[in-house]
């Protein structure tokens, strides 16, 4: 047995290295790892480095500091939302429903402000709450009455569609107009605040590092070589870092809310998924079901609870697409919402077949198609051209990972 | 022997609809005893084995446990009791490392609620060692990535690191090599040597002989014969296996008015 697997997209435990934990080794499993087809987030990243040369070279204003501040805040409704779509993927189920279920909750959301006058807290608890309740009924459908979750939820995208209709009725377009809930997606903090979050979360994530190799150590396990450690900490300085300087220099003046938000959001999911005993049943019910059952895992209950976060982060992403857009209409949640939050998980990595994958590919997907999608705005193309841009880049991604997998099945690793 | 069984069944039996997989079927199992039950292709082992593990529990009969009367339906039950089961199909989830695989369901925690890996992944490779299994480069290989006795390795060792008092194994050595094979079959004599109440599957005599207390021997859902080891051989359980006289006529349900 020489084989080194697959780490980053099975196991979710990224501080156990591979092998004795020399650095030697660690660099052998790498290699083995991209060999052997598991290539990490690494077309992804030549993905984006293309997408950033082709338009940048087109469009030079694709590469300011203003242009990258508005993409932050285009993406995180689609981010917020595929959030809850990467673990629906990890069950190896489907959630046809997230479009629309925003779409309900930016009605609620702006129904509630506008005409009940409800103050902003109570308005964004109520709408996200409705996302929470339309989770819980169809995952109690699903699991109760055994009907896959594809009928289910398809049902719901018709079904969730009509009460949008239904909730706008004649209005047409309901205004929002409260400053909270409109600065989600278009207020921006201060350069100096930007730069205190940015330092606190390195500072943090140095922190987790250096408590977790001081944890291993002490109970006599391998360690993640210091040089690798090293390494995560200056490339999240870079990335945040260049993040906060682009934010700072551009227009807007400073990071957007909306950032920020996408930011707690992919961490608070992504311990959820990687360090607790509910995002490990995740994992394991959608690599084998039964497998589940037979230990002792209340595999509907984890079904139900999943078809929940997708609903809530549904309705959360239907928040933020309403502040961004300041009101809502008959459209709400339509158009390419659903479609491409599915698409921002499989980009960025969560295999559709369950079991595999990790909460940051929602960022990343989100991050490709956003890219696209302003990239292809700043040229002038028409919307049709945009998507055919993104469903051959959802192509590609598919069959990078396709081919992968042959590279790992035919070294037994699929 | 005269004390309690720890695990005694009367009178169960199981059906899928109109096939009886098993029909009336008494089993005592002692401390300290490793009962090997033998059977040919479909006699229903495996069927025996999830009912008492709670997967689909039986629909008629009585199993008592430590002499009282205990109702297992689902695999929690059985674990609360102190079962624990090597399934014929291992269930291992692929995509989850060797640690995880082996705390699945009974994962540990520490502050904030969060998994205590450092813990699991120690005890793990305590009990890994224990069995011999040195042939795994890292207890954070995912379990796609082992061989097929290494994934064998994996379930047993799952099986018998929780203080079980009753370990059931459904053709542990199936995969196994020759090495792999030998500690498998030195730790079911440990297992009862240590107190605890072992059922061994196997279609392999040679290795049941070897290990084995008493062999129970099913035929077409029914225990045709029980042995004694020592009182019995090869020759004989085979005449059972394929031989054995039913008490009732196997096959179908008896036909029910519609
Ligand atoms: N889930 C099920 N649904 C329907 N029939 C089943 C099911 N499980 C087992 N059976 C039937 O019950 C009978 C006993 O099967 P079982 O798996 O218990 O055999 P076994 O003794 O373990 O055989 P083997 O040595 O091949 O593992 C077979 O006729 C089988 O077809
Ligand atoms: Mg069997």
């Amino acid at each position: 047995m020489t084989q080194v697997a697959e780490q980053a997209p099975l196991s979710s435990t990224s501080d156990a290295p591979p092998g004795d934990g020399s650095l030697a080794d660690y660099f052998r499993a790498y290699l083995v790892r991209v060999r052997s087809g598991d290539l990490g987030s690494l077309p992804i990243i030549v993905g984006l480095l293309i997408i950033v040369a082709v338009f940048g070279s087109l469009r030079p204003a694709f590469l300011t500091a203003g242009n990258f501040t508005n993409l932050i805040v285009q993406m995180a409704g689609l981010t917020t939302i595929a959030i809850g779509v990467v673990f629906v993927l990890l069950l190896g189920e489907i959630d046809l429903s997230v479009g629309y279920v925003s779409g309900v909750a930016g009605v609620v959301l702006a129904r509630l402000l506008t005409e009940n006058g409800l103050p902003w807290f109570a308005a964004v608890a109520a709408a996200v709450l409705t996302g929470t309740l339309i989770g819980l009924l169809q995952g109690l459908i699903i699991t109760k009455a055994g009907v896959p979750s594809f009928v289910v939820t398809l049902a719901g995208l018709l079904a969730w569609n009509g009460v949008v209709l239904i909730l706008i009725g004649g209005r047409g377009t309901v205004v929002v107009s409260d400053r909270v809930v409109i600065g989600i997606a278009n207020r921006y903090l201060p350069p100096v605040a930007g730069w205190v979050l940015a330092a606190a979360l390195v500072a943090g994530f140095v922190a987790t590092q250096l408590a977790r190799q001081r944890a291993r150590r002490a109970a006599g396990l391998p360690t993640v070589p210091p040089l690798i450690v090293a390494l995560r900490v200056v490339l999240l300085s870079v990335l945040v870092g260049g993040a906060v300087v682009l934010c700072n220099a551009s227009p807007r003046g400073g990071v957007p809310v909306a950032g920020v938000l996408m930011a707690v959001l992919l961490l608070v999911w992504s311990y959820v998924a990687g360090r607790t005993r509910f995002g490990r049943h995740v994992y394991a019910v959608g690599g084998n079901a039964e497998a589940a059952r037979r230990a002792g895992i209340d595999v509907d209950r984890v079904r139900v609870a999943v078809f929940m976060i997708a609903s809530t982060m549904a309705a959360l992403g239907g928040v933020v697409l309403a502040s961004r857009l300041r009101s809502v209409d008959t459209a709400a949640g339509g158009g390419d919402i659903l479609l491409n939050s599915i698409a921002a998980a499989v980009i960025g990595g969560t295999s559709l077949f369950g079991g595999r994958g990790k909460v940051s590919s929602a960022l990343l997907g989100a991050l490709v198609i956003a890219s696209v999608a302003n990239g292809m705005g700043l040229l002038g193309l028409s919307s049709g051209a945009k998507f055919v841009v993104t469903g051959l880049v959802l192509l590609a991604s598919l069959l990078v990972d396709s081919f992968a997998r042959r590279g790992r099945s035919s070294r037994g690793l699929a | 022997m005269s004390t309690e069984p720890v695990l005694a069944l009367r009178d169960v039996s199981k059906h899928f609809g109109a096939v009886q997989a098993l029909y009336g079927v008494d089993l005592d199992v002692h401390a300290g005893q490793v009962m090997a039950l033998v059977g040919d292709n479909g006699a229903g082992k495996s069927t025996l084995i999830k009912s008492i593990g709670g997967i689909h529990p039986f629909d008629g009969g009585e199993l008592r446990f430590d002499g009282s009367p205990a109702s297992i339906t689902s695999p929690k039950d059985a674990a609360a009791l102190g079962i624990e089961i090597v399934y014929q199909d291992l269930a291992l989830a692929d995509n989850l490392d060797v640690v995880q695989n082996m705390f699945l369901g009974r994962e540990r925690l520490q502050g904030l609620r969060r998994l205590d890996e450092n813990g699991m992944e120690t005890e793990a490779r305590k009990t890994l060692s224990g069995l011999s299994v040195t042939t795994l480069r890292s207890v954070r290989t995912p379990v796609a990535a082992l061989s097929g006795g290494q994934r064998q390795s994996v379930a047993v060792a799952k099986a018998v690191m929780w203080n079980s008092r009753l370990v059931i194994l459904d053709e542990p050595t199936a995969a196994l090599g020759v090495a792999q094979t030998r500690q498998v079959l030195d730790l079911v004599k440990r297992l009862g040597d240590k107190g605890l109440a072992v059922i061994l599957v196997s279609h392999n005599l040679h290795d049941i002989f070897e290990v084995a207390d008493r062999i129970a021997v099913l035929r077409l859902g029914q225990k045709v014969a029980e042995f004694d080891a020592a009182g019995t051989n090869q020759q004989e359980v085979v005449e059972a296996i394929t031989a054995g006289s039913l008490q009732k006529v196997p096959g179908m349900v008896e036909a029910q008015p519609s």
